[in-house]
């Protein structure tokens, strides 16, 4: 399964998960308080640097992340224009644009199996029993690994609708998808069962 | 115990398929995906807990930094972005269209699942997500309600095929409300 976490090296990947998720954090409550323009400009203008330390590629894949933002910041200042409030919108924009920003640059700088070490230690220490966390730890490995195998079995079954009708399929699959899903949970209960419960 | 925990990573996995499926448009012009049907179809198939539970093990593997949500986003940001209020209303819209599923589901039909779906989906989840716009965007609840309002007729149909697909999930497999 394809993560989010870019390819491209940067000095933040040696970071320690813990304080980059704490940073986050902290910037993103301070970010709410946010009301000049020229601050926020600034802040964003920060967040943007540190983007471009990670060279012009990285910076680029973070642009892409920021697609579907962008649609929302055009209506935001369309807004504001016509109501004739343009430094207001200014600043929900920015401070929108930085907190995303921000939030995206330490997704694509940590690794999953960092984070999910982060949320393992945060469980442990409030004291979620050993059980629990194996069994939390199983339903991700489940929906990581079964998210692509529905996905290729929904094309399975679109194209075997294609082959009988030129109709496009639509809502009519998503019956027969759920139930290969159903399916799946059943035989995969009977697999754990068999192998002692693993729970 | 097993059954339980399949079921709900299955219906996870699900939410998560149904979000790489091509978007329908409108004759408004708005596209609907069908990721918001999924967080219905928890809630009406697999009722209040485990609905709910299904939904929270898929956002957290959103927050994990799996592209998972409709168009491939994922990771912190979204939990940053406008639609903030729509993510946290997702587990509570699952886990009050599975409790209103659980209470009618001796009555069979499309019906009860579709306002049970209605209630839940499209109520409770566009009024936590208007509240989390309004608080995202610095806007009254009416201003940040009118954004919304273009996906409404697209929920209601949505509503309209969550009653249809668990009632013929429910007769194709009737253990399935079994815990």
């Amino acid at each position: 399964m394809i993560s989010l976490t870019s390819e491209i090296r940067t000095p933040y990947h040696g970071w320690p998960t813990v304080a980059k998720l704490v940073g986050l954090c902290l910037f993103t409550l301070a970010v709410f308080y946010l009301d000049s323009v020229t601050v926020g400009a600034g802040v964003m203008g920060i967040v943007m640097l540190a983007y471009l330390v990670g060279g012009g590629l990285f910076a680029m894949q973070g642009l892409r992340m920021m697609r579907p933002v962008l649609w929302f910041v055009a209506i935001i200042m369309l807004w504001h224009l016509a109501v004739g409030r343009t430094a207001e919108g200014a600043v929900v924009i920015l401070r929108l644009l930085a907190a995303v920003a921000l939030a995206n640059l330490v997704t694509m700088t940590t690794r999953l199996e960092d984070i999910l070490a982060v949320v393992e230690r945060a469980l442990a220490r409030l004291g979620v029993s050993p059980r629990l966390r194996r069994r939390l730890a199983l339903s991700v490995a489940l929906v990581v690994r079964f998210t692509p195998l529905l996905v290729q079995k929904g094309g399975a079954l679109s194209e075997a609708w294609r082959a009988r009708t030129h109709r496009r399929p639509g809502w009519r699959l998503v019956l027969p998808f759920a139930l290969l899903a159903v399916d799946d949970a059943e035989q995969v209960a009977e697999a754990l069962k068999a192998r002692g419960g693993a729970l | 115990m097993e059954r339980n925990l399949t079921l709900i990573a299955l219906f996870a996995a699900l939410i998560a398929a149904l979000g790489l499926v091509p978007k329908l448009t409108l004759i408004s012009g708005v596209p609907i995906s069908a990721q918001s049907l999924g967080i219905m179809l928890c809630g009406t198939v697999l009722g209040a807990k485990r609905g709910a539970l299904a939904v929270l093990l898929f956002l957290a593997l959103v927050a994990l930094g799996l592209p998972l949500l409709a168009g491939g986003r994922g990771g912190l940001g979204v939990f940053s972005g406008v639609t903030m209020g729509y993510l946290i209303g997702f587990p509570v819209a699952a886990f009050v269209t599975g409790l209103l599923a659980e209470m009618w589901r001796s009555r069979g039909g499309f019906i009860f699942p579709a306002v049970a779906a209605l209630i839940g989906g499209v109520v409770v989840l566009n009024v936590l997500g208007i509240i989390g716009m309004s608080i995202k965007l610095d806007k009254t609840l009416a201003d940040a309600a009118l954004l919304a309002t273009p996906f409404i007729p697209g929920d209601v149909l949505k509503c309209v095929l969550a009653g249809l697909i668990t009632q013929g999930l429910l007769k194709a497999r009737p253990g399935l409300v079994r815990a």
